[in-house]
């Protein structure tokens, strides 16, 4: 099976969704002409045509308030945000408008769209080329956020989204664009060629919204992560040696608490660990249900792992990243608690 | 020496207790503007976004390029809609007011903006009003009963009593959903009116804002994206000189005009009596054939007055002179279009009078229609499930959860 980087994956669920159905669109800035600045939408200009995939003003709240409109037309716009950090100026569109007008209509308009925007530290980005503002989008009823960790899941996820009748957030991990990272920084990055989730079946298929997969099986404790942090929490298992189970929830809303809740049931134990800051955080989401489902079966605290509630620095990035280190000691003091 | 900074802050004319004033404001005659070729190069004519398009003048008699588009049946309907939704309003007013719904937004002094428009429409085109457009609806024969269902929130309400009344929503008559919040739609008709140019379509959009909601950012949004792709929209920016309690100076109207503002932009600009039915829809015709034929937006201001509260939140004489609205220059839309078929010789004072007395018993009628169905605090009510239901296509599992939390 060829094998992709997440970039080819997602310009692949695009090439492919745009093939099957002419009312898939692509804009955003940067996104025609040059194929965007991570390359994510190269060659589909060229394919498609001006009319499918085009160049956008710098604009945030026009791109997504664009895409609303056509999607009330009858058109399934798949819309990019060159940075999770640059969303703000469409915060109204997204959560005023988008999520809610299937409800405030009763179907008489839907809002089939989806929001692509790089995400996630890693990269020596910066306080604006580094945040996971997904809290800010599960905390509003009527989208749905997918943050994929793999091509395999980023291309089936991806297509999944275009094809949902709803708005969907699609958060992709820049720092995981080229390879997989365990936030082992002093090490060469891997590309994914040498991984098998880089492994990218040609054509259709999908990865369905609201389910999670355990990338890690483990008896000991388990672990909920996503995005880059599910690399993250598979090498603090290794290296402390507890048999860590590692659940990569792929959807934050619809989230699978089935899974968490069967996995946490058997392990007795539960560590969240995300990139975006704690307080408000969507670990404290995941710790609540945790406790709300499984309190009689948890046998230590939920304990979190998370980015300092700071900006994100620049200098100091790894000591903001929760990097392997620091969750292997949540597993060991989860462990001895 | 230089002299301290001095901060401004603009202020109308004239505050309540004072007499009402508009001689600043310069009304040109009717038929003096002239009208120009659907394909006109914008910078040609720059005037119009400066003067105002008129057609009736004092004597109601209909004069100059723009005049002379509509039938007696044709206007004898307009004046119909404008008389319906004026006693709608008075009627739903009062409903309000007798703790019936909770809110409700008239339209006294600007019904012809939106039924004139709407007659200049194909079926197929879509408007994004704000909440004062419900013109649009009564124009394109939508029920009265279905909008009364709407603002009680009763077990008949189309949108399962989810939402404020007079948020109403119609894909079937163009009218699309509103929402509370301002200027949102304004870039969303944009994005429609790429969505039928992409697909090769020949439906147009038109994009509905205050003259206080311009001051949004999604007003600029609009206009850069209607202006680059050339987009087949009608930009109506609706200035009624007040933003609730705020004079259209706050939204920096007076520097330059609302219509100006789509010249920077390249769009071709005209401002319209708002007050002028058959003004209203001879430009609003001309920009429609201007999009449909490729030649992309156009902004329209339509200079009005807000001759009614905000809401029936709002208490206008706090901030304005209470004969204000008497004084505006524009006068009534409905006197104006009632004298110029009286003048056609098709009209009287006498039919007029039994036309408002049967358009009152048919909103009676509808109004005794929609309560039987309940009002917002007695009757029958959309169900709690209908609280759950229609968030997404698919009811997710943790609204489920919630849904039987709830008990139902």
């Amino acid at each position: 099976m060829p094998r992709k980087t997440m970039i080819e994956a997602i310009r692949d669920a695009m090439d492919v969704s745009m093939g099957r159905d002419e009312k898939v669109v692509v804009f955003g800035e940067d996104v025609g002409f040059f194929g965007g600045v991570f390359r994510c939408t190269q060659g589909l200009q060229a394919k498609y045509g001006k009319s499918r995939c085009f160049d956008a003003p710098i604009n945030e709240s026009g791109i997504v308030g664009t895409a609303i409109g056509m999607a009330a037309y009858g058109l399934r716009p798949c819309v990019e945000i060159q940075f999770a950090d640059y969303m703000y100026p469409a915060y109204d569109q997204l959560t005023q408008e988008a999520a809610r007008i299937r409800y405030r209509s009763n179907g008489d308009f839907t809002c089939p769209i989806v929001v692509r925007m790089p995400t996630g530290g890693g990269i020596f980005g910066g306080q604006t080329h580094s945040q996971s503002p997904e809290a800010l989008f599960t905390h509003v009823s009527g989208l749905k956020t997918v943050v994929p960790s793999n091509p395999h899941d980023a291309k089936g996820l991806l297509i999944a989204a275009i094809e949902d009748p709803d708005p969907v957030i699609f958060l992709e991990p820049k720092r995981l664009y080229n390879g997989p990272f365990d936030g082992h920084h002093e090490r060469p990055v891997t590309a994914w060629s040498k991984h098998e989730l880089g492994e990218v079946p040609d054509g259709h298929y999908t990865v369905p919204l609201g389910k999670a997969v355990v990338r890690r099986p483990g008896a000991a404790v388990t672990v909920l992560a996503y995005g880059t942090m599910v690399y993250v929490a598979q090498a603090a298992a290794e290296e402390t040696g507890i048999d860590a189970e590692v659940i990569d929830l792929r959807t934050l809303l619809p989230l699978d608490l089935d899974a968490i809740v069967a996995s946490v049931k058997k392990t007795g134990r539960c560590v969240v660990v995300h990139e975006a800051t704690m307080t408000s955080g969507f670990g404290a989401e995941l710790a609540a249900l945790v406790q709300e489902h499984c309190f009689y079966h948890l046998e230590a605290p939920v304990a979190r792992v998370a980015g300092w509630d700071t900006p994100y620095p620049h200098a100091q990035e790894w000591d903001y990243f929760p990097g392997p280190a620091r969750v292997g000691r949540a597993l060991i003091e989860t462990m001895e608690a | 020496m230089t002299d301290a900074l001095r901060f401004h802050v603009p202020e109308p004319e004239v505050r309540p207790g004072g007499t009402p004033d508009f001689s600043n404001v310069p009304i040109p005659k009717a038929g003096s503007v002239p009208r120009p070729p659907i394909d006109v190069d914008p910078r040609d004519i720059r005037d119009l976004a400066f003067s105002i398009i008129r057609v009736l003048n004092r004597s109601g008699e209909a004069v100059g390029p723009w005049a002379s588009l509509l039938t007696d049946d044709e206007l004898l309907e307009g004046l119909r809609h404008m008389m319906t939704l004026r006693a709608f309003d008075a009627r739903m007013q009062m409903a309000q007011r007798q703790g019936k719904t909770s809110f409700y937004m008239q339209h006294l002094g600007e019904e012809a903006v939106s039924t004139a428009f709407r007659k200049a429409l194909s079926p197929g085109d879509m408007n994004f009003p704000t909440y004062r457009q419900a013109g649009l609806l009564i124009a394109d024969g939508y029920p009265m009963v279905t909008m009364m269902n709407q603002i009680y929130s009763n077990e008949a309400d189309p949108l399962k009593g989810r939402q404020l009344p007079i948020m109403y929503s119609s894909k079937e008559h163009g009218f699309f959903s509103i929402s509370g919040n301002l200027a949102t739609q304004y870039v969303q008709a944009v994005g429609w009116a790429m969505a039928s140019a992409i697909s090769g379509d020949t439906k147009i959009a038109a994009a509905w804002i205050g003259d206080g909601s311009t001051a949004e950012s999604d007003f600029h949004s609009a206009l850069v994206f209607a202006s680059t792709y050339k987009a087949p929209v009608i930009l109506n920016v609706v200035n009624n000189q007040w933003a609730i309690s705020t004079f259209q100076g706050i939204a920096r109207g007076g520097a330059g005009t609302f219509a100006a503002r789509g010249l920077g932009f390249g769009i071709p600009a005209l401002r319209v009596d708002g007050n002028d039915y058959l003004a209203v829809h001879a430009v609003a015709k001309w920009a429609a054939e201007r999009a449909r034929a490729n030649f992309g937006p156009t902004l329209i201001e339509h200079v009005t007055y807000r001759a009614g509260a905000h809401s029936t939140s709002d208490d206008p004489s706090a901030y304005r002179p209470k004969a204000e609205s008497d004084a505006w220059p524009l006068g009534d839309p409905i006197v104006r279009l009632k004298n110029h078929l009286i003048y056609r010789g098709v009209w009287s004072d006498e039919r007029h009078a039994q036309a408002e007395a049967e358009i009152r018993d048919t909103v009676i009628a509808a109004q005794r229609e929609a309560e039987k169905h309940g009002t917002l605090h007695s009757g029958n009510k959309p169900s709690v499930r209908d609280m759950f239901e229609g968030l997404y296509a698919e009811m997710p599992p943790h609204l489920r959860r919630q849904r039987q939390q709830a008990g139902v």
